[in-house]
């Protein structure tokens, strides 16, 4: 039995050392979502950070266990619901993968972009939130201005604006809205001349600079072995980007930079999304004038049943690499299926780059992990 | 011209021809009063509102536009609100101190009211010691912030409450020596002495460079002093919550939140006053229409404005600029802030003793 009493003595004793355990989260105004932290101080100065999951978790491979290949890939937009796209070219590949479906060029091209759009629209969330972490709200509507036009353009093309399914196995679900070409292009000019004015906020700053630069350093040696991915990774020096190892859909025929800083800190890792925007947007310029005409879909059976045995498929997410891993039985369902997030390895390496630190240096690493918790619970 | 140096002497003449002296005296303590806490009211409907407006201008947006006309009710319908809530004691918070907290934040900031002079003869109390009187009442507010977050029982009050503590302690000495160097040069502690020193032109002009960096040491200590951003960690909403008023609701809350405004305008009229010539008009040397026409406009617009130019900046740097970390704070009162000001309140004496003002 847990009495009142102690409760009360619970949350106002101190810890065998004489430290503070505070309990951040699973509602408070940095974690972004249900991610509950243990966190035990001493004085200001951080001693250990336990992470507690499950908060929101949903089961979502037990669900897509239970859903056909047709159906399982709409539940994927739940889990990173940033890059809800991604996580349905991740599974639309997969089934292509296992079942050899051509995929017509035309949808190829149209996922690239979507997808990019998708990565854009995220950092431009990611900014404007880890900037409200280190208490500057302004840019947070400045970069929603911008993911304002995406979301418009998700909502032209498919319907949602969050939650989006639209890449099918085969292709997209339906032909691209009339207007898209010049909405993206519209979104280009726009994003062009107005980034400068929320970097000109940020990245100048002398307060953002020195509460970013240092902290949080996470050394290329320990993002291998945690298992980080995405910009995370990439800003310790470490190369991961999928879309470079592993081209998919129309990667293999643009040109662009896989960005790579090597300080490892904070600033790093937003110097890193920051960039990877830019090289977004050419590779949208690239293939925006360049849509083949033709199928929007390949040809597939009406009921899609993968071969026995194991697929896996990996994409490069906006947080990092999202692996899907299905073992078929041969039916129209998967036997098994699991997904490997981002989010989980990074927020794993949490409690070692935050040790030491104070609690506005933990605001400041955790907002550039860029931890969305569906992704981790799922 | 009706100015409100006329309405106070008339009223006080009237008053002396009904009453006795001293009843005329009760009587006027307790029109002071209501006037005090009218004046708190409408200040913090003004401000709150202000600082939604200023900020959504900042943040490409439109700010409280439902509420009367473009929005200028908003503020009294979330204050009704407030009024209405149910105001929480936690069960293992101290409830004595608790309660009393926000009341004393309430009352330091009203105490300070006493020495300003609104407009011309439009002051309070005119105390001989005003600038010491307002730095030693102005560092009592600190108590009732560390009242508030121990009294909570909350452990991110309480680090909010300390990390409070540590800062307004700190920046009270920044802020001290500003407000000293034009002690320096004018020679008196005494509001109407200063504003009166500033006859024909305002410190900061008169000054020379010492007092332009003693004006950006005090806008820097007061902001921190106030605990608005850059410098709000004592209530970092995104390290703790919401700091040392975690556990308040309701009308207490609403007091906090009060005093908080109430306290930046309270900074930024005594920064109007020693800095920017209280309520004296803007006078260019001999450009005689000018001045006269500058004559034109009531000393209380002036003290205003001036004010809530302060007020403007104030808020402007809360929506620019993000928030320090503890240490950050304390590393630059102590080793950049304080440094320069001492040797800053050197340089204005020198200036002061060899009379190398204008």
């Amino acid at each position: 039995m847990y009495n009142q009493t102690d409760i009360i003595k619970d949350t106002t004793d101190l810890g065998p050392d004489g430290e503070l355990v505070v309990n951040m989260g699973p509602q408070h105004p940095a974690t972004h979502g249900v991610l509950h932290l243990v966190v035990t101080l001493n004085g200001e100065t951080i001693k250990k950070i336990e992470p507690h999951l499950g908060y929101i978790h949903r089961s979502i491979e037990k669900m897509c266990e239970s859903l056909t290949y047709r159906q399982f890939i709409y539940v994927t937009s739940r889990m990173d619901y940033l890059s809800s796209h991604i996580n349905n070219t991740a599974c639309a590949l997969l089934v292509e993968k296992g079942m050899q479906i051509e995929v017509p060029e035309r949808a190829k091209v149209v996922r690239t972009i979507l997808n990019e759009l998708t990565r854009i629209a995220s950092h431009e969330l990611w900014i404007g939130a880890m900037a409200m972490d280190l208490g500057a709200f302004t840019p947070f509507f400045y970069a929603f201005r911008e993911r304002e036009m995406i979301t418009d353009i998700m909502e032209d093309t498919c319907g949602a604006r969050l939650t989006m399914n639209y890449i099918v196995p085969g292709g997209l679900m339906y032909d691209i809205h009339p207007d898209f070409q010049t909405k993206v292009k519209a979104f280009i000019k726009q994003f062009k001349e107005k980034v400068t004015e929320y970097e000109d906020l940020v990245t100048g700053n002398v307060i953002f600079q020195s509460r970013t630069k240092g902290v949080g350093v996470l050394t290329a040696k320990d993002a291998i072995s945690y298992g980080c991915t995405g910009p995370v990774a990439r800003a310790s020096g470490v190369s991961c980007d999928i879309r470079k190892i592993a081209p998919y859909d129309a990667y293999d025929r643009v040109q662009f930079d896989e960005i790579i800083e090597t300080a490892g800190d904070s600033f790093a890792r937003y110097i890193v999304r920051v960039k990877e925007m830019n090289q977004s947007i050419r590779i949208i310029e690239q293939l925006i004038d360049n849509i083949p005409e033709g199928d929007f879909v390949g040809k597939t059976k009406n009921v899609l049943k993968l071969n026995k045995g194991e697929f896996y498929q990996r994409v490069e997410t906006a947080r990092g690499e999202l692996g899907v891993y299905i073992v078929s039985e041969g039916a129209t369902t998967p036997y098994r299926i699991k997904f490997r997030s981002p989010g989980f390895s990074n927020l794993s390496v949490l409690d070692h780059i935050a040790k030491g630190s104070k609690i506005g240096d933990l605001m400041a690493t955790m907002g550039t992990l860029d931890l969305v918790i569906p992704d981790i619970d799922r | 011209m009706l100015s409100l140096e006329n309405i106070t002497k008339t009223t006080q003449e009237w008053l002396l021809t009904k009453f006795s002296p001293q009843m005329a005296l009760t009587i006027e303590c307790v029109i002071v009063i209501l006037l005090c806490i009218t004046l708190f009211a409408v200040l913090g409907l003004v401000l709150v509102l202000l600082e939604r407006k200023v900020a959504a201008r900042i943040q490409i947006r439109l700010g409280p536009n439902r509420v009367g006309p473009g929005g200028i009710f908003q503020t009294a319908a979330d204050t009704l609100k407030l009024i209405m809530k149910e105001g929480l004691t936690p069960d293992s918070a101290d409830k004595f101190l608790f309660n009393l907290a926000p009341f004393v934040v309430m009352m330091v900031a009203m105490l300070l009211l006493a020495p300003i002079a609104f407009a011309k003869n439009f002051q309070i109390w005119d105390i001989n010691i005003g600038v010491l009187y307002i730095s030693s009442v102005s560092s009592l507010s600190v108590i009732g912030i560390l009242m508030a977050g121990w009294a909570s029982n909350n452990k991110y009050s309480l680090l909010g409450a300390m990390r409070s503590g540590a800062q307004i302690v700190s920046y009270e000495l920044s802020a001290g020596f500003a407000v000293l160097t034009i002690v320096v040069l004018t020679g008196s502690l005494r509001i109407s002495d200063i504003v009166a020193s500033q006859q024909n032109g305002w410190w900061l002009f008169k000054g020379h460079i010492p007092v332009i960096i003693a004006f950006i040491l005090y806008i820097i200590a007061v902001t921190a002093e106030t605990n608005r951003a850059p410098f709000d960690l004592a209530e970092a909403e995104s390290e703790l919550t919401a700091g040392f008023h975690t556990e308040y609701s309701g009308m207490k809350f609403a007091l906090f939140f009060l005093a908080e405004y109430i306290n930046i305008f309270i900074v930024c009229a005594i920064g109007a006053t020693l800095f920017l010539g209280g309520w004296m008009p803007l006078h260019v040397g001999s450009w005689v229409g000018f001045n006269h026409f500058m004559d034109y406009i009531p000393s209380s617009v002036w003290f205003m404005g001036k004010t809530f130019f302060l007020i403007f900046l104030i808020m402007w740097f809360r929506w620019t600029f993000p928030r320090l970390r503890v240490d950050q704070l304390l590393n630059l009162e102590w080793k950049y802030l304080l440094p320069i000001s001492l040797f800053n309140l050197l340089l204005v004496t020198v200036v002061a003793i060899m009379g190398w003002y204008f």
